[in-house]
């Protein structure tokens, strides 16, 4: 089992004629994930590693009956290249372009509360169920099928702690970026409830960061709706306060909320071990299975 | 990105908001030259990128010529939190009666726009916001219709505004939203707006934030961007297109992906050693920006040793490996100790072709990042 995607997912890939969207289309398609077409303005009829090219992601979803798409648009024009899949209609949108402003961003949030899209991202390196169907840019060789979900705001961390696990032979049932920006579609919260509900998820990996506050009200879905054991990373302990670490997101206001302690301090109370270092994870999880 | 307070100034002055008489200057005389147009009392305020400029002595009141003066020689070229001042505004002195507080901001927990507004202004609204957040008005704005007159006139007569200058608030209101909207503005803010004696309201600060990402279509804010209010390191970061920023420690640290390059400070600190830096050289890099990566570190003189993390999905190590060879075979004498760790796409072949008689080589991360503290440790020996 797995949650969001697995081997039937059909995926539409959004700016499949640039550089990235074409490099990531055949890492994709070498994976195993339907790649079923291609959408870009004017470059209707083409054909880009085998997959052929719409003009509109409505006419790309209806013609290769997709029901997902990956958003590899530049980010002047990501926000409206959202806007387009949530109007095609699919079931999910991968978005992992990174630096669409916070503004569209916070267009597309509320265009989202209506309708029945899941958005992943943006600024997110994907989504993969290992061995069926992988979304995005995460590198799909240090997977493994198994019984670990896992939930992230960052992807280079995400594979650091995914190897830590690998090494050891405990394989992922399905690993979700959810990215580092400040307004995202899936939270921490969507993405627990769906590894709770998930009978093959036994236990859940969730690494988060400094800046915002979903963390501790993932802390608290936790304590009060999970039976599915989480073990978690926070990272940014030693960022200062004011300035932005890389991510959108990370930052810790000057007020000091948003701040590492805080969210490891709500995880504890929560009854989740935070480890301090990825693979100090590792071994929290091998200790649950 | 910042803006200066005059720059905002003038930008809300354009836009309609009324903000006291004021020149910028960057000299003693152009002081003299703007109290001579201005008149007294005359506040004369250091344009540089920190909170609490009052407090630090970079605002002084002055009444006479030689008040001025002496604010003037006193400020101009002080030292404000690390920042050198080199401009100051000099602007009419407001007589006023109250001091109130008005700003937008991204709610990001709600992904959307607030307004804020209280009787509380002159002070630090992030203390009030603490202490008595029901002090503070606030107002979700919906993105996709923005910012309804009868939403400004409500967070104004919510936070208890006299009815007689009500109006001219939430007018204040109205067109920080349209300008917050109109320039990507990531806060806006003004803290205080004076309420004088003949009950007129007056924006007598300023502040402006842009979301950078969105500087791409705000050519004209971007060119407002001041390279002197940054440390030089910072600049040069800037330059090469890197995510930068400069802490006290001394073990450089060079990565992929925030999450990752923050883990690896957070691990320098677990392990005893102490980050002098973030840098992510970003997804995808090639051999050119991992050169770029080095001379960053090694022009840091903070710096006693360096660790380099590189988990690769979209960057690939056979490309990483060929920059960190061909930056340090440009050195006789390689200026610090290099550790290295790579993983991911194309690992293996990167390693291959590491020159490890320029580096040392470690697997894993906590083997890599306990080494460049051992490093650092022995330099300071």
């Amino acid at each position: 089992m797995s949650v969001f995607v697995d081997d039937d997912t059909r995926v539409v890939v959004q700016g499949i004629t640039g550089g990235e969207g074409k490099f990531h289309t055949e890492q994709m398609l070498d994976y195993g994930t339907n790649v079923v077409a291609g959408a870009v303005p004017g470059k209707g009829g083409q054909e880009v590693a085998g997959v052929p090219v719409y003009d509109t992601v409505t006419e790309a979803a209806r013609e290769e009956d997709a029901d997902a798409s990956v958003v590899f648009v530049p980010p002047a024009f990501a926000g409206d290249a959202i806007f387009e899949a949530l109007d095609s209609p699919l079931d999910l949108v991968v978005a992992i372009t990174e630096g669409i402003p916070t503004q569209d961003m916070a267009k597309v949030n509320k265009r989202l509360s209506e309708v029945d899209t899941r958005l992943l991202g943006p600024n997110c390196p994907g989504i993969i169920t290992p061995g069926e169907s992988k979304l995005g840019i995460l590198p799909g060789n240090i997977f493994e099928s198994g019984d670990v979900g896992l939930v992230s705001r960052s992807g280079t961390l995400t594979y650091q702690v995914v190897s830590n696990l690998t090494e050891r032979g405990i394989g992922q049932t399905t690993a979700i970026g959810i990215g580092g920006d400040p307004i995202i579609g899936t939270s921490f919260v969507d993405a627990l409830e769906a590894f709770e509900a998930d009978k093959d998820t036994e236990a859940v990996v969730m690494c988060g960061e400094i800046g915002g506050e979903d963390e501790e009200q993932a802390a608290r879905y936790i304590a009060e709706n999970m039976d599915t054991p989480v073990a978690g990373f926070i990272a940014g302990r030693t960022a200062p306060p004011g300035k932005r670490m890389g991510h959108a997101g990370a930052i810790v206001s000057g007020s000091g909320t948003g701040t590492a302690e805080s969210k490891i301090d709500a995880l504890n109370d929560a009854g989740v071990p935070v480890g301090d270092t990825p693979n100090e994870v590792a071994d929290y999880i091998e200790d649950y299975l | 990105m910042k803006l200066h307070e005059y720059q905002a100034k003038g930008i809300f002055a354009d836009a309609g908001i009324p903000v006291p008489d004021s020149r910028l200057a960057s000299s003693v005389d152009e002081v003299m030259d703007a109290v001579e147009d201005i008149g007294y009392p005359a506040a004369i305020k250091a344009q540089v990128h920190v909170g609490g400029r009052g407090k630090a002595g970079g605002i002084k009141i002055a009444t006479s010529d030689e008040e001025a003066r002496e604010a003037a020689e006193d400020i101009l070229g002080m030292d404000l939190k690390g920042y050198t001042v080199e401009e100051v505004l000099v602007e009419a002195g407001v007589d006023f009666e109250n001091e109130l507080y008005v700003g937008i901001t991204m709610d990001r927990g709600e992904g959307e726009p607030v307004a804020m507004v209280s009787t509380q202004g002159g002070v630090d609204i992030e203390e009030v916001a603490a202490e008595t957040p029901e002090a503070i008005a606030r107002e979700h704005i919906d993105p996709a219709f923005g910012l309804h007159p009868y939403q400004a006139r409500k967070v104004v007569y919510e936070a208890g505004i006299e009815r007689d200058v009500a109006g001219d608030v939430a007018s204040i209101v109205s067109t920080l939203y349209d300008l917050y909207e109109e320039r990507d503005a990531a806060d806006i803010e003004i803290n205080p707006v004076m309420v004088t004696a003949d009950r007129e309201v007056v924006a007598a600060d300023a502040v402006m934030n842009i979301d950078e990402d969105a500087l791409f279509r705000q050519p004209e804010l971007a060119e407002m961007e001041d390279e002197a209010a940054e440390d030089d390191l910072e600049a040069k970061a800037n330059d090469y297109g890197f995510d930068y920023v400069r802490l006290s420690g001394n073990v450089g640290i060079i990565g992929n992906g925030a999450g990752l390059v923050m883990t690896t400070l957070d691990l320098v600190d677990h392990y005893g050693g102490s980050p002098a830096n973030f840098l992510d050289i970003g997804g995808g890099a090639k051999a050119e920006r991992v050169t770029n990566a080095l001379d960053m570190v090694f022009s840091d003189e903070n710096v006693d040793a360096v660790v380099f993390n590189i988990f690769g999905g979209i960057t690939r190590g056979d490309e990483v490996a060929k920059g960190i060879n061909e930056a340090l075979e440009q050195f006789d004498e390689i200026p610090k100790q290099v550790v290295v760790r790579l993983a991911g796409t194309n690992a293996e072949e990167g390693m291959e072709i590491l020159n490890t008689d320029l580096v040392q080589v470690e697997s894993t991360l906590e083997d890599a990042v306990q080494r460049a503290v051992a490093n650092a440790k022995e330099v300071n020996q």
